[in-house]
């Protein structure tokens, strides 16, 4: 009986390091492969080149490092203000009838695949913004921006929402007392009390957004040159690596997986930073 | 008291005006693929065998389930015993369980590209398993198992203490309380996050594009004499699950309305998986609630 006890604690014990396995190798295969052809590239013309043209062995991804700032920025302009003030109206506003009826239409957004997504873009929105901006190919970094922004809205509304609840009920009924209206206590007094549970809603929107692949691939347009504004395409690290990886071989493959280090390595800077601030948030 | 200044009106406009938005996001998105996607479901669609005429997503279909199948008895496992070591074994402050919670974290955050990079990496090419369902379900695996951890420690700790000190008090070892008292009654959270996972897994397109391939066949099964050698060889083909057969149906171009009734199907899919998840989430509080 005993040993089996120990047995069995033994077990439970290899299952959880199961996920520091997986992070170390991740770690280790990601960029045992993608810093040494950092070096053989040449780490400036890697990072800051602006050319990316495998045939002429020329790896600079600084377009696409461009591409997922500025069509992840995009989405937050699009996704953050909407999706914060939804949560306050999910939380603070809406009726009961509807929040019935809203909640799980949010959770629904939140379930629907990536791909579906991007086919919604590809036939609905490239077409609207190609007649709307007299443009030959709708598929823009206006268009990627609005997609990412549709798809971070249940991630901020979910985290959002159940920041703003957690905040004691005092707040609001202090601001009520003090002679503040309905909305007015809201804004100024349970607003201001979970600033940092928004904060990390918005982090993990940008984590989302940077990250998403198969829908941008399919709206971007995924021309391998510096974003040149809205209304042209532009290219993310995460796509780079989806059309490209099909037929790479030797450097060109290697560059590749140096973009999802890079990719990574940025992913990490959002993961620390939501971490952090939510353990901030417990607080 | 229904006094109105100006910035009242004009916050409570911007919240109620945000909320219409994002219910037009929900209907038009929905509405749209469900009528131009119904009309384009057809007998060819869920033909037995694909061809490029019908372009049918049967093959997929199966896949996805034994892709959900393999993942799950993959991954299943091992975030509930993960869960389990958190929250009935470990110890408080224990600077192991820190580094666990931390790569947890970091797991469920890393972008799905990454992880069919990965896949890619060790599975197909170190481990020598070629594009083929188990890379798949291995990576598919690691990328629900912080979900899976998740969701069951929050229904192990959601178990009154009492429960523990109960059955601790008539003499159990902790084996025994762990699988006669604490899992029956954390089952129902248990399940809505694998309920979750199983959204995730039919969802994904980016993983599995490098791990498991794009190929529209599912895996044949021979009886040749060796049970397990015939049940698991089959496993090593490359196969599409149906998100991956509905990317390339739409990239293509000329599957236009394959594409559309692969979407509905999708979205079905997700539809019955979050109104079952829900539905055990209830039950979990009417369960919790009745104590």
């Amino acid at each position: 009986m005993k040993r089996k006890e120990k047995m069995m604690h033994a077990v439970f014990f290899l299952t959880a390091c199961v996920s520091i396995l997986s992070v170390a190798l991740i770690c280790l295969f990601l960029f045992a492969n993608g810093i040494p052809t950092m070096g053989k590239i040449g780490p400036v013309k890697f990072l800051l080149g602006t050319e990316w043209r495998p045939g002429n062995q020329m790896f600079g991804i600084l377009p696409m490092i461009l591409g997922s700032i500025y069509v992840t920025a995009g989405a937050v302009a699009v996704g953050v203000p909407v999706g914060i003030l939804t949560a306050i109206f999910m939380a603070r506003f809406c009726p009961p009838r509807l929040y019935r009826i809203m909640k799980p239409a949010v959770e629904l957004l939140a379930g629907i695949p990536s791909v579906v997504y991007g086919f919604f873009g590809l036939v609905v929105l490239v077409p609207l913004i190609r007649d709307t901006f007299e443009l030959v190919d709708g598929q823009t970094m206006l268009t990627a921006s609005l997609l990412l922004g549709m798809m971070i809205l249940p991630t901020i509304i979910n985290v959002s929402e159940s920041s703003i609840r957690a905040v004691p009920q005092s707040y609001y009924e202090g601001g009520l007392a003090l002679g503040a209206s309905h909305e007015r206590s809201v804004f100024f007094a349970v607003l201001p009390g979970c600033k940092s549970g928004i904060l990390s809603a918005v982090i993990l929107g940008v984590g989302r957004a940077i990250g998403e692949t198969m829908a941008v691939i399919m709206v971007a347009g995924n021309q391998p040159r510096m974003p040149k504004g809205l209304l042209a395409g532009v290219r993310t690290m995460t796509s780079n690596i989806v059309i490209e990886m099909g037929y790479a071989a030797d450097l060109h493959r290697e560059a590749l997986i140096s973009t999802a280090a890079v990719l990574f390595v940025f992913i990490l800077i959002i993961n620390l930073t939501f971490s952090e601030l939510k353990r901030r948030a417990d607080i | 008291m229904k006094h109105r200044d100006p910035l009242s009106l004009f916050l409570r406009g911007a919240v109620w005006l945000s909320a219409i938005l994002t219910a037009f996001v929900v209907i038009t998105l929905i509405g749209y693929i469900l009528i131009k996607g119904i009309p384009a479901l057809n007998k060819d669609l869920f033909a037995w065998e694909y061809t490029s005429e019908n372009g049918s997503l049967m093959s997929s279909l199966i896949n996805t389930v034994i892709m959900v199948v393999m993942t799950l008895v993959i991954a299943a496992p091992v975030g509930v015993g993960s869960a389990i070591y958190l929250v009935e074994y470990a110890k408080r402050g224990n600077k192991l369980v820190k580094i666990i919670r931390l790569t947890a974290e970091t797991l469920s955050g890393i972008p799905s590209i990454v992880y069919g990079l990965f896949g890619y990496l060790f599975f197909v090419t170190a481990m020598k398993w070629g594009y083929s369902l188990i890379s798949g379900a291995f990576t598919m695996a690691i990328m629900v198992l912080p979900l899976i951890m998740r969701t069951t420690e929050e229904a192990l700790k959601a178990v009154p203490d009492s429960y523990r000190e109960g059955s601790f008090g008539l003499g159990a070892g902790r084996l025994r309380t762990v699988f006669r008292i604490i899992l029956p009654s954390a089952t129902p959270g248990i399940l809505a996050g694998i309920i979750l996972a199983i959204g995730r897994i039919v969802g994904e397109t980016a993983a599995l594009m490098y791990t498991a391939g794009t190929v529209a066949a599912v895996p044949r099964w021979k009886w040749t004499g060796h049970p397990l050698r015939d049940f698991i060889t089959p496993l090593f083909s490359s196969g599409s699950t149906l998100s991956v057969h509905m990317y390339r149906m739409s990239r293509e171009g000329l599957q236009i309305d394959t594409a559309y009734g692969t979407a509905v199907v999708l979205l079905a899919i997700v539809i019955g998986i979050n109104a079952l998840s829900s539905f055990t989430a209830k039950r979990l509080m009417k369960v919790s609630g009745g104590n």
